[in-house]
């Protein structure tokens, strides 16, 4: 008896076991699926799991991870913070496009010096769409869900128009930027690719986004900065009695997380994509990034597994229709995941329904935005 | 002049088309957020409901059962809201992005199931939402075709006009009304009045979740003939939109979506017309909205409970 009580309280308190039961779960609904439409369960995974695990498996999915782990980190810092990032699409974008101007207008730069200018450039855009956005709600209180889902389509546009314009459009037939030039590719030698085996778009973007993981943890663990901004997600009114500059908070943590959107988008540009296509409809990088964030439960390292996995998923899912099944399967496992994430809380009510303590169970433990719809 | 009624005519056809789906789904999000539950899973209840009204209607050949199906597949994904957010506390935000993938997820298995494809077989004619007050006005005169164009138009879309007097005067003229805004402002303090709030909130979230699944069906079924993957890309978030911008009174979502509509279909005509870039032109909508929230709407109070799990026995 005893010994059950342990295991109900272990897993009850245990955040990382709700996620792997929850991830658990997600598999569990996708077989039930599979096996709904008349596929073979054991086909579908083994194939998922197949396409992964080989050593050139394993470098396209750190290649797919990166820009959703600096993304998901981007989403993360907000939620920490006490917003909602979800204009984290629109700095993506803006991000992505900032670096493809500069590594396309001046590709005669030595490699040293162009890299980090595009990324420095596209994280000044993405963290100037982070501080529009504040600006907009601290001068005018205007909902900054309201205006980020404004910017991500103004960014969206922006960055179709951008690509059309004849200085950046492609010379071809291609809907799309020129390639950048081979200065700002963070793509690994061809011989060293074809020697070592790995994914034709192999690079080391997956440094940086390492880089930004300890980055994003110093700054909120470590710093009076990152005290501040806890301080003012976890309670504004408190942080304001306390001393601390509300408004600032909200401008610096917006600019910050936003500068992370726009890293990501040009960690995606100078890795995997090498180019901008124009596109009918937005590619989902930023939203991404918040599921990422949920899974990750907001922490860094967390954010930066949660990261491989929904990597690992995409591009696994993206070889499912070899053996019939369908792409989507992947988007019913992770939302089954995060579903279950969502409701997490109910071990903790199973664990107060036995041992019936004083004090109620908490409302939901992951970190989410609590102030979604705070004006 | 012609030109110019002409041109009206289309900009406010235009209007009311791209106004219809994102008004259901607004009148939607009204309920939710009122009700004090944020729910940013409109845009997969919008998907399921799209989905589903042109599924039932291709197979029973009745716009109307379609219809109404898409609504109920909407609720049913509300339901699922509901239960994580409403009954067991689960963090509203986190549930309403599982949703938005749960939702599409799930339908595009179905459909290729189905239809061995990811898009649906386009609906006919007769299988799609009816025009009303067709043939009625004279195209011959340049007066006959702006009334045609403007009044001769989807079914769905006088509907939608009613549901919103229908919703204003639930939420302000009835009873249940009444309640149903306490529990978004003070839920405690409703429980304590003997105000079942986790029913309140319950029964809410699925109406959310019906009006945004009709609002995706008059997507699929009128506006266009089939479903796609993209026939849902990012309504849901302009429809939440338009609930901040309106302060989440159903009146005020009315403006918000006319306006966005409005826009729209002003691209749409100056995208025929003048040389601007079509790019350029279609951020117009966008920007007019910010422009607008800057000069006239400014701040809006949000429900005083939105967001927060309810917890009875606090």
């Amino acid at each position: 008896m005893s010994k059950k009580k342990g295991l109900l309280d272990f897993i009850s308190e245990n955040t990382f076991i709700h996620i792997l039961l929850s991830i658990v779960l997600g598999f569990l609904v996708g077989a039930i699926f599979l096996a709904i439409m008349g596929l073979s369960v054991g086909a579908a995974y083994g194939r998922l799991i197949n396409s992964v695990t080989s050593l050139k498996g394993f470098s396209y999915v750190v290649v797919y991870s990166v820009p959703y782990i600096v993304a998901g980190l981007s989403v993360a810092f907000s939620f920490k913070t006490g917003v909602f990032n979800i204009g984290a699409e629109g700095q993506f974008v803006m991000g992505a496009m900032g670096a493809a101007v500069v590594g396309i207008l001046l590709p005669d730069l030595p490699k040293p010096v162009l890299i980090p200018l595009c990324f420095l450039t596209a994280m000044a855009i993405g963290a100037l769409w982070g501080v529009i956005v504040a600006a907009l709600k601290i001068k005018w209180g205007i909902n900054e869900v309201l205006s980020m889902i404004m910017f991500n389509w103004i960014a969206f546009y922006l960055s179709n128009f951008i690509a059309g314009i004849p200085a950046i459009h492609n010379t071809g037939s291609a809907e799309a930027t020129q390639n950048i030039s081979a200065n700002a590719s963070m793509v690994f030698s061809k011989d060293f690719i074809k020697q070592a085996g790995l994914a034709p778009t192999a690079n080391w973007g997956i440094l940086v986004a390492i880089a930004v993981m300890l980055i994003v943890w110093f700054i909120i663990e470590k710093t009076t900065l990152g005290y501040e901004l806890k301080a003012v997600g976890s309670n504004r009114f408190a942080a304001e009695y306390g001393g601390i500059n509300v408004n600032r908070s909200i401008l610096t943590a917006l600019s910050i997380s936003g500068a992370l959107g726009g890293l990501a988008g040009s960690l995606q540009l100078m890795g995997m994509g090498q180019r901008i296509s124009i596109f009918s409809s937005q590619e989902g990088f930023g939203f991404a990034g918040i599921v990422v964030a949920l899974m990750g439960c907001s922490n860094p390292f967390g954010v930066f597994i949660a990261g491989l996995f929904y990597g690992a998923l995409i591009f696994g899912g993206s070889k499912l229709n070899l053996v019939g099944a369908p792409t989507q399967l992947v988007n019913v496992i992770v939302g089954t995941v995060v579903f279950f994430i969502a409701i997490s809380v109910i071990f903790r009510y199973v664990k107060y329904l036995k041992k019936t303590p004083k004090e109620p169970p908490k409302p939901a433990k992951p970190s989410g935005g609590k102030e979604v719809a705070e004006s | 002049m012609t030109n110019l009624v002409n041109s009206l005519g289309i900009i406010l056809y235009a209007t009311l088309i791209y106004t219809t789906p994102l008004l259901y789904a607004a009148l939607g999000s009204c309920f939710s957020e009122l009700s004090g539950v944020v729910n940013i899973g409109i845009e997969g209840m919008m998907t399921a409901g799209a989905f589903t009204g042109t599924v039932v209607a291709y197979f029973t050949g009745n716009p109307w059962v379609g219809f109404i199906c898409g609504g109920l597949a909407g609720a049913l994904f509300g339901m699922l809201h509901a239960t994580a957010t409403v009954r067991l506390g689960a963090d509203q935000t986190i549930a309403g992005t599982a949703i938005n993938m749960l939702g599409p997820g799930i339908v595009i298995m179905i459909a290729k199931v189905l239809f061995d494809s990811t898009d649906t077989i386009p609906l006919t004619p007769t299988q799609k939402i009816p025009k009303l007050f067709t043939g009625l006005f004279d195209t011959g005169t340049v007066f006959g075709r702006f009334m045609d164009n403007v009044f001769a138009t989807y079914a769905s879309t006088y509907l939608v006009f009613v549901a919103v007097a229908i919703v204003w005067f639930v939420f302000y003229k009835t009873r249940f009304g009444l309640r149903l805004r306490a529990c978004g402002e003070h839920p405690q303090a409703c429980e304590t009045l003997g105000i079942n709030v986790i029913a309140m909130r319950f029964i809410c979230v699925c109406m959310s979740g019906f009006l945004s699944g009709l609002g995706g069906a008059c997507v699929t079924m009128a506006i266009s003939t089939q479903f796609r993957p993209i026939s849902i890309v990012g309504q849901g978030f302009i429809a939440i939109a338009a609930v901040i911008f309106g302060k989440f009174k159903p009146h005020g979502a009315l403006i918000g979506c006319l306006l966005f509509g409005f826009c729209s279909g002003l691209k749409v005509v100056l995208g025929g017309s003048s040389g601007v870039n079509m790019q350029l032109l279609s951020m117009i909508p966008y920007v007019v909205t910010v422009i607008v929230l800057i000069l006239f709407v400014g701040k809006s109070h949000v429900p005083a409970a939105s967001g927060k799990p309810f917890i009875k026995s606090k």
